[in-house]
């Protein structure tokens, strides 16, 4: 397997007369977690189905190694499926029925959701439901792991717990991540590199490397500094001298 | 609520109703208010009922009723849902036949007992047939609609774990439309039971619609409201029966949103 599971390179992604990507090229190394950032509408979705492999881009080349699994937005667990068979769905091609129930109770335990085996997902609160999602998606070998807004739907406090949550997870299963949000805390509290992309048609507009092991608090001065970083790209912060303990790495 | 008041107000309180109907009903008939040939009494109607039981020949009209709708809504979900599922996925087919649908589901399954007769005769078939035509169009409108109506997240899920076939007809399309589906069920089992009776009154020579029919002409009132009374019964029952569907752990998401 190559080190660079996924390889963007210059694509561009037109829909009739609407550009909505253009000429992106991404490096993303194995274990790397990459977080997309932009105005919501600009093409970040669209990014993400690319690299799945479920839209094709207009022109330039996308590299993927690994099985590629996707967490959603909205509820993407089968609400007639209970947590165990939502689970198991991500088990599918584990052949031996034994041995997909014991890794089904280890993500259960994973996701410390033991207990609420036979439980339906419209018993479970938001929270807990993204947990499954994401033991769905980190079931068997995976490798790569897409998201699309996963915690958008979920309030503060469950979010900033599910964060803490998804950086545990891949420190029991390491996988390589593109977050995509609009969040922008949640980017800096999770990424190893934050990708902002400007207006549609999306470009990479500024690359922020954050040199900080998981889990992270919000609070701590490097995210903080990542955070003022992206806003000040953004244009929505302007004083410099707001944070001077942020050591980001920059690049573009 | 405690538990005593709950048994109050789901038990007793329908309860007392039903006796309150029944104490108006006899009172009108001891005061006389109509005349008995018209209007007849709760024991006359109980004498009538228990007649009809000995005989034998309310068993017989059940059993032919229960056959006819039973065969009849069995027909028109075995074929509808299909239908309804393959026009959920096909736009183009569905645009193309949704106003044909829409006339015939417009079209009072009463209006084709002329042909019915003419086609089919006396007996199950024209009765059976007639319970299809109200059945099917609504099967397949609404599980067109159901299956149109679900979350393309879900076939994405599927895609990216796999489903494909039948495998994803059994593990998503169809448990994705079953509470609307059982819904629809209720309500097209409620009509094919309003249908029988109508059918069986003018094609029939045995059912619950034929003997009303035949009590009315043999001017047995007493009859008639005892025969009344069992098809109002056997509707609610009906209803009891497919309302289980809805208990099923793995639908219960589609009642509790």
């Amino acid at each position: 397997m190559s080190s660079k599971p996924l390889q963007v390179e210059k694509v561009s992604r037109s829909f009739g007369a609407v550009e909505v990507l253009r000429a992106i090229s991404l490096e993303i190394v194995r274990g790397e977690f990459v977080a997309v950032v932009g105005p919501s509408g600009c093409g970040k979705t669209t990014l993400l189905n690319l690299l799945s492999g479920y839209d094709q881009p207009s022109s330039g080349l996308i590299a993927r190694d690994g099985r590629v699994r996707m967490v959603y937005q909205q509820d993407g667990l089968f609400p007639w499926k209970t947590v165990t068979e939502n689970i198991a769905l991500g088990l599918r091609h584990v052949r031996d029925d034994k041995e997909r129930w014991r890794q089904v109770r280890e993500m259960l335990r994973l996701i410390r959701l033991e207990g609420f085996e036979h439980h339906y997902p419209h018993q479970l609160s938001g929270g807990m439901r993204q947990r499954v999602e994401l033991a769905r998606a980190l079931a068997g070998e995976s490798d790569i792991l897409l998201m699309d807004e996963p915690f958008s739907s979920l309030d503060y406090l469950t979010r900033l717990r599910m964060r803490q949550e998804l950086a545990r997870m891949l420190d029991e299963r390491p996988r390589t991540v593109v977050l995509v949000t609009h969040d922008i805390e949640e980017a800096a509290q999770l990424a190893d590199r934050v990708v902002v992309l400007t207006e549609r048609p999306a470009q990479i507009r500024y690359e922020l490397a954050i040199d900080l092991p998981r889990p992270r608090d919000l609070t701590h001065p490097e995210v903080v500094g990542a955070i003022h970083r992206v806003l000040t790209e953004l244009g929505i912060e302007h004083d410099p001298e707001a944070v001077s303990a942020g050591s980001g790495k920059q690049s573009v | 609520m405690t538990e005593k008041q709950s048994i109050v107000k789901t038990q007793l309180l329908p309860l007392a109703v039903v006796i309150a109907l029944v104490a108006v009903w006899s009172a009108l008939s001891l005061l006389r208010v109509f005349p008995e040939s018209v209007f007849p009494a709760p024991p006359a109607v109980a004498r009538g009922f228990i007649e009809e039981l000995r005989s034998g020949r309310l068993f017989n009209d059940l059993i032919a009723s229960l056959f006819r709708v039973t065969a009849g809504f069995a027909l028109a979900v075995a074929t509808g849902i299909p239908v309804g599922l393959w026009l959920g996925q096909r736009e183009l087919a569905r645009r193309s036949l949704l106003p044909v649908i829409n006339f015939f589901r417009n079209l009072s399954p009463l209006a084709w007992i002329p042909f019915a007769i003419l086609w089919f005769g006396i007996g199950d078939p024209p009765a059976i047939f007639l319970i299809f035509m109200a059945a099917f169009f609504p099967v397949v409108l609404a599980t067109m609609a159901a299956v149109a109506g679900i979350p393309s997240v879900y076939f994405r899920v599927a895609q990216d774990y796999g489903l494909r076939g039948v495998e994803k007809l059994t593990q998503v399309t169809l448990p994705a439309i079953m509470p609307q589906v059982i819904t629809t069920l209720r309500v097209t089992a409620g009509l094919s039971w309003l249908v029988v009776v109508a059918a069986e009154m003018i094609a029939g020579r045995d059912g619950l619609g034929f003997a009303i029919w035949d009590a009315r002409n043999g001017l047995r009132m007493d009859l008639l409201v005892a025969g009344m009374i069992v098809i109002g019964v056997i509707g609610v029952a009906l209803d009891r029966v497919i309302v289980q569907l809805t208990k099923i752990p793995s639908v219960r998401w589609g009642y509790e949103r």
